[in-house]
């Protein structure tokens, strides 16, 4: 059998490569794809967790995080779509000002 | 009897008097301003006089103590009230201040009647009559302070009356300043009371002091000495006189209200109501009569050459107060009260007669520029003549009792009597010559200065000048022989009753014959066609000009205490308060936030990825900060953080 911590590191790694990828890409659209893989990899720690615990809770949790993260998947790709038709550019750097 | 006595109404009604007149007093029409000026006082006086006539007729037994009087103050130890009382001492000083008060009153609608402030100065006399008709009947110090300082506000207001006249304001403001020195010793004096005695209700003073008979000097000399402070500053004596003679800029019945027959005498009333202190500490009595035997003589000579005629009696008023004090020093209080009465009545004529020749004259005040004026005011004449014949002490006018009361109980006073009685009578002797010397030069002699047509005053000025002469005639009669007994009650009987009829009779005749001799001295100086006063001056110009300096009092205050309090006010001012505190308050404010928003501005850079940066560190920061006591517990060391 899998050792738990192996779960678990994964699932570290599945977040970190989530917040470098969020820091250091310019592209919004790969930002936004960050973000996923972050909600992934806390999914992943929350399974691993309910079935060492054998209770449900956990897995629960993660159908809500899935149900946030299609609702924030739906909002975040019409904003996206928006600002590209603003302002012709997909890159984060260069939105840096409220007004147009 | 609490109902019918209607003390509270005594000061009240002129209060009434002041608010309606202050309030509405521009609007209301003259007559009904002068109506409503007039029977406060009157009202207050009838009741005043009720309350007299109740004790004559044994209706009311004295020292009477307002039972419940309604809570003013109640907090831990303190317990202050509203109650008044009324004994032999108080009512003396009702009447006198209610009577004089509103025969003043009356002259002033004569006086007054031009002026644009009519309502005003009705309004401002009136609260002068609250706060000193409550200062009178307080039955506790507190209560005493608070007239206190309420006739100190309403000598000022009037003082300043005409305040569009710099000199007016600047009186106004010399006299409210140097009251306050006084009055903050007085106050020093009231929390060493409450400190020492745990009350401030003058009978239970008295009475803890009766319980202690071996109770004498240490902190009741101390006491002593903060009241006589605020006493010198109210009652204008040394070193504190300076303020009176200033305050003549005032009109001229406030002079002789005021300034004259009744807030001044308040020190010597105060000192009179608290003499049960002052009888346990002997040091401060002998400073009383020493500060008093001063005064007198000080004020005295600087009497002796001014020109101006109410300045003359304002030097006057100083001097009489300090045989008051002086009366006070050697525990003659009811012979120091009696003083205060006759003087009340006198001071209060001669000011009012002076007034009546400055209005005859329109205004002038240099008494080298009347003369000659007996013909054109003849009743100011004769009232002038009794009340200059009262003050200089000649038998049988009223100033000649009381006088020789407090001379006498000088003389007979300890080891230092014999100075203090020569002292006084020496007194005597100028106050006789600056009386006739003023005397002579307003009325008597020709009129020096053509150009004035003088001419009598109305009746509504007159009336009270006669009633005020024929007290100035009577009014010792009253009060010889009997005001011991009667203000014995209130201040304790000390005359030394063991001197003869003879020595007493022996010093009056002194003392007349030294009144005598200033008339004489007068006549021969100052009568008409006689050079010898310019001869004199000319001859002893030094110690003259020092006289008529007033002895450089005034520029030496200015130079030791005005001038440096002045700088140092200035520096703290400009430089503490307005540069380092205010200032710098400012500009540590404003420079922090700007210098902050610098700092911080940097955060907002609007970079999605610098914030996301930031909340990943913030996170790692977390995270180290829950791991690292675990990790450090598996090197067996173990570490808690605050709040954990």
């Amino acid at each position: 059998m899998i050792p738990i911590s192996w779960y678990l590191l994964l699932s570290a790694a599945l977040f970190c490569l989530g917040v470098v990828g969020f820091l250091i890409k310019r592209n919004i659209i790969t930002v936004f794809m960050s973000i996923e893989l972050m909600l992934n990899g806390v999914n992943l720690s929350f399974v691993t967790f309910a079935h060492m615990w054998h209770k449900v809770n956990g897995q629960i949790f993660v159908f809500f995080v899935m149900v946030v993260a299609a609702a924030e998947a739906a909002v975040g790709l019409a904003i996206i779509i928006a600002i590209f038709r603003a302002r012709g550019t997909l890159a984060v750097d260069r939105i840096d000002l409220m007004k147009l | 009897m609490n109902g019918l006595l209607l003390l509270p109404l005594i000061p009240l009604l002129p209060f009434a008097g002041f608010v309606l007149n202050g309030v509405l007093g521009s609007k209301l029409p003259k007559p009904l301003v002068t109506a409503i000026g007039l029977l406060a006082p009157l009202g207050s006086f009838a009741i005043v006089v009720r309350l007299a006539y109740l004790v004559w007729s044994k209706a009311l037994v004295l020292p009477w103590v307002e039972p419940n009087a309604p809570a003013w103050i109640s907090i831990g130890i303190l317990h202050v009230d509203f109650g008044s009382v009324i004994d032999p001492l108080s009512l003396t000083m009702l009447l006198i201040v209610t009577g004089v008060g509103f025969v003043i009153h009356v002259y002033s609608v004569g006086y007054m009647h031009s002026d644009k402030g009519y309502w005003r100065f009705f309004a401002y006399m009136n609260l002068f009559l609250f706060f000193m008709t409550l200062l009178v009947q307080a039955g506790n110090i507190l209560l005493m302070f608070v007239g206190w300082e309420g006739v100190g506000l309403a000598s000022y207001l009037l003082i300043g009356f005409w305040y569009q006249k710099t000199t007016a304001a600047d009186a106004g403001k010399k006299a409210f300043i140097v009251n306050r020195i006084g009055d903050f010793g007085f106050l020093i004096g009231i929390f060493l009371l409450l400190g020492n005695f745990g009350t401030l209700s003058f009978s239970e003073i008295a009475a803890k002091l009766a319980a202690n008979p071996g109770w004498t000097g240490g902190i009741l000399t101390t006491i002593c000495i903060c009241l006589l402070i605020g006493a010198t500053g109210k009652s204008a004596q040394l070193p504190l006189y300076i303020w009176l003679p200033d305050a003549m800029e005032g009109p001229t019945p406030v002079s002789a209200l005021i300034h004259a027959a009744t807030m001044v005498t308040a020190g010597v009333y105060m000192i009179a109501r608290t003499h049960f202190l002052f009888d346990r500490s002997p040091l401060a009595m002998l400073i009383v009569a020493c500060v008093g035997a001063a005064t007198a003589i000080f004020a005295a000579t600087i009497g002796l050459v001014q020109t101006d005629i109410k300045r003359v009696l304002a030097y006057s008023t100083v001097s009489q107060l300090g045989y008051m004090f002086l009366g006070c020093g050697v525990a003659a209080y009811s012979a120091a009260i009696f003083h205060l009465m006759t003087h009340a009545f006198f001071k209060a004529l001669l000011f009012l007669a002076a007034g009546s020749v400055i209005h005859g004259l329109g205004g002038e005040q240099d008494l080298r520029r009347m003369g000659g004026l007996r013909k054109h005011m003849p009743v100011t004449f004769w009232t002038m003549t009794a009340a200059v014949l009262a003050i200089a002490g000649f038998f049988p006018f009223a100033g000649f009792f009381s006088k020789d009361a407090i001379l006498y109980a000088a003389f007979l006073s300890g080891t230092n009597g014999k100075i203090f009685w020569a002292v006084g009578l020496f007194t005597a002797l100028l106050t006789s010559f600056y009386m006739f010397r003023l005397w002579y030069l307003a009325f008597l002699g020709k009129p020096r200065s053509p150009e004035v047509h003088a001419h009598e005053s109305g009746w509504m000025m007159l009336g009270p000048l006669v009633i005020l002469g024929i007290l100035s005639i009577c009014g010792g009669w009253i009060g010889a022989g009997r005001m011991g007994s009667w203000l014995a009650p209130s201040v304790g009987s000390h005359t030394v009753e063991a001197a003869s009829n003879t020595l007493e009779i022996a010093l009056s005749v002194i003392a007349v014959a030294v009144a005598a001799l200033g008339w004489l001295l007068a006549h021969m100086l100052y009568r008409e066609g006689s050079h010898r006063a310019e001869q004199l001056a000319t001859s002893f110009s030094a110690p003259y000009k020092l006289l008529l300096n007033k002895y450089w009092v005034d520029e030496l205050y200015g130079k030791v205490i005005v001038k440096p309090l002045m700088a140092i006010s200035r520096f703290v001012l400009e430089w503490v308060v307005e540069y380092a505190i205010l200032g710098g308050l400012a500009w540590l404010l404003s420079g922090s936030a700007v210098f902050g928003g610098a700092v911080l501005q940097r955060w907002q850079s609007g970079n999605l990825r610098s914030y996301a940066a930031w909340l990943a560190a913030g996170a790692a920061a977390l995270l180290v900060f829950a791991l690292v006591p675990y990790f450090l517990s598996t090197h067996g060391i173990n570490v808690k953080w605050a709040g954990w």
